[in-house]
């Protein structure tokens, strides 16, 4: 559905990614760990036209994205929620919504699932974002993003410094969004978040293919955890 | 009715009420607030709303005055068709300026904005076998009716003040709580995000820009039939700063705030100006210190300590 292949980016002169492949399939999450620095969120930037790879493809069903406008991205069905929100502080969460729903012409019954799904939200309609907690902050992240009805979803350390009821409540999400068939990309640090949702598990070392698991494999010998990631 | 809407037509029958009680000074005063409050309402759209910081608005202020003023003088044109060549010359002059100047972000545009507002102020005076330069020149009476109507009459200029004014004031309204203009604010916001849910955020700006120099052709334009007078200094650096400063002291990002802040500072320059010589360092002083304590602006700290819903 969406793949990576032989992807070297960077900021300027100064590379962060060699070579890097990653792929995701239609209901499958695949969780994309790493130190910090690794080189996570330069590639979810990558594949959302945000930073231009120097070599590398990034196709998404079957056609070539890597050159594409950053802002047509989102349009052919990428959701993207970036690590810290970045919500639109100073419209409510109505417009918050509604300004997702706009760009690929959702409607009423997009709003309505996505408000079923943080029913929370329904309750703070006309408040502004920035007095929303942080756990709600993040549900609205994620609303809005859902709003592009998106066939796959970026997601960059979405549990960062959430309680863990919210916490919770974004792994039960990403299950439901993969019972739906919506291929997702994780960044996670944490590996309990990790076990609960993810199929395969991608390991990043200085911005190169450390190794791949399953959850499986990864259930049975712990051991890349604490060898990639140092956890 | 809804009360933004209240409170915007409220604002416009004040002005009304004005008109009948006001003594001749400060009746003159209030049309010409009300006109350049147009130009700031403009400069608002792009600053307040979208994030763009313009240094070059002059340029757009003057091209609506020359449109019509030259238009008028040198090729016989009636008002309104002259008046609204001036609105179409600073459109189509910020929508140019626009395809350029946002290739640049920033201070970059900041400094593009003055370099083509400096070009535009040197094109007047090179010209000035038209434009009569630095000197300016005084459009002739039939320049300045329309119909029975003659704007050079107090009570047509403070009535067709008005008409404008509220125009632009419900227009702005419009714009502004409309999708693109929540498409405005989250480009304002921010950017990235905006362009990650799919907004091409390039076209968003550029359409606040050149609908900014729509209002401020219609204020140029329009000051030039109501005042009688079209001259260089309107194009010059001054005048694009001030809707800056009329902006930032009603508030920025609010669709009245431009208006209070022309208001302001036009009462507060006539005031000093009468006490005291050294008036611009009153003014200097008054605008530091309501850039220190009142960051957001009058209407923006009325708005956040009394009435969050004032858009």
């Amino acid at each position: 559905m969406l793949k990576l292949s032989g992807i070297n980016a960077g900021y300027g002169k100064n590379q962060v990614l060699f070579e890097l492949d990653l792929s995701v399939d239609k209901g499958e999450v695949l969780c994309v760990m790493g130190r910090n620095g690794a080189g996570k969120t330069t590639a979810m930037k990558t594949i959302m036209g945000l930073i231009q790879p120097n070599s590398g493809q990034v196709e998404f069903e079957k056609r070539k994205i890597s050159k594409l406008a950053p802002h047509t991205i989102p349009k052919l069905g990428i959701g993207y929620i970036p690590q810290g929100r970045r919500l639109f502080s100073e419209l409510t969460v109505a417009e918050n919504i509604e300004i997702g729903l706009m760009t690929r012409k959702k409607g009423k019954a997009t709003r309505d699932k996505v408000l079923d799904m943080f029913p929370r939200l329904g309750e703070r309609l006309k408040q502004r974002a920035d007095t929303l907690s942080g756990g709600e902050q993040q549900q609205l992240a994620t609303a809005r993003a859902l709003c592009l009805e998106p066939s796959v979803l970026l997601l960059d350390e979405p549990t960062e410094g959430l309680q863990p009821s919210m916490t919770a409540l974004i792994r039960e999400t990403v299950l439901t969004l993969k019972g739906e068939g919506v291929g997702i990309i994780l960044v996670e640090q944490r590996e309990d978040a990790v076990r609960a949702v993810a199929d395969r598990v991608a390991f990043i070392e200085n911005g190169r293919n450390a190794a791949t698991h399953t959850i499986e494999e990864l259930t049975e010998d712990p051991s890349p955890f604490r060898k990639h990631v140092g956890i | 009715m809804n009360r933004n809407l209240a409170l915007h037509l409220a604002v416009i029958a004040a002005l009304y009420i004005l008109h009948l009680t006001l003594p001749a000074y400060h009746h003159g005063q209030v049309a010409r607030i009300m006109v350049l409050a147009v130009f700031a309402m403009g400069y608002n759209i792009l600053f307040g709303y979208s994030g763009l910081l313009s240094l070059g608005h002059a340029m757009f202020f003057a091209a609506g005055m020359y449109g019509m003023g030259l238009s008028a003088q040198h090729l016989g044109f009636a008002t309104l068709p002259a008046f609204l060549i001036g609105i179409l010359c600073a459109t189509a002059l910020a929508f140019v300026v626009g395809l350029l100047a946002l290739r640049t972000i920033g201070v970059g545009f900041m400094i593009v904005t003055l370099m083509f507002a400096q070009a535009g102020y040197l094109t007047i005076l090179y010209f000035g076998e038209y434009t009569r330069g630095d000197e300016g020149f005084v459009l002739t009476n039939t320049a300045r009716n329309f119909g029975n109507l003659d704007f050079s009459t107090a009570d047509t200029r403070y009535l067709a003040a008005l008409c404008l004014f509220s125009g632009a004031l419900l227009l702005k309204l419009l714009i502004v709580r409309s999708k693109r203009g929540r498409v405005m604010v989250a480009v304002r916001e921010n950017e990235e995000r905006a362009r990650m849910l799919g907004y091409n955020t390039w076209s968003t700006k550029l359409y606040a820009l050149t609908l900014s120099g729509l209002f401020s052709g219609a204020s140029g334009a329009s000051y030039a039939i109501l005042f009688g007078y079209v001259g260089a200094s309107f194009a010059a650096v001054p005048y694009s700063i001030f809707p800056l400063l009329w902006v930032l002291v009603g508030g920025a990002g609010t669709t009245l705030g431009p208006v209070i802040g022309t208001a302001f500072m036009f009462y507060l320059i006539d005031y000093a100006s009468g006490v005291t010589d050294a008036y611009m360092l009153v003014v200097g002083v008054t605008l530091v210190l309501i850039t220190l304590f009142v960051p957001g602006g009058i209407l923006g700290l009325v708005k956040s300590r009394f009435a969050r819903w004032i858009p």
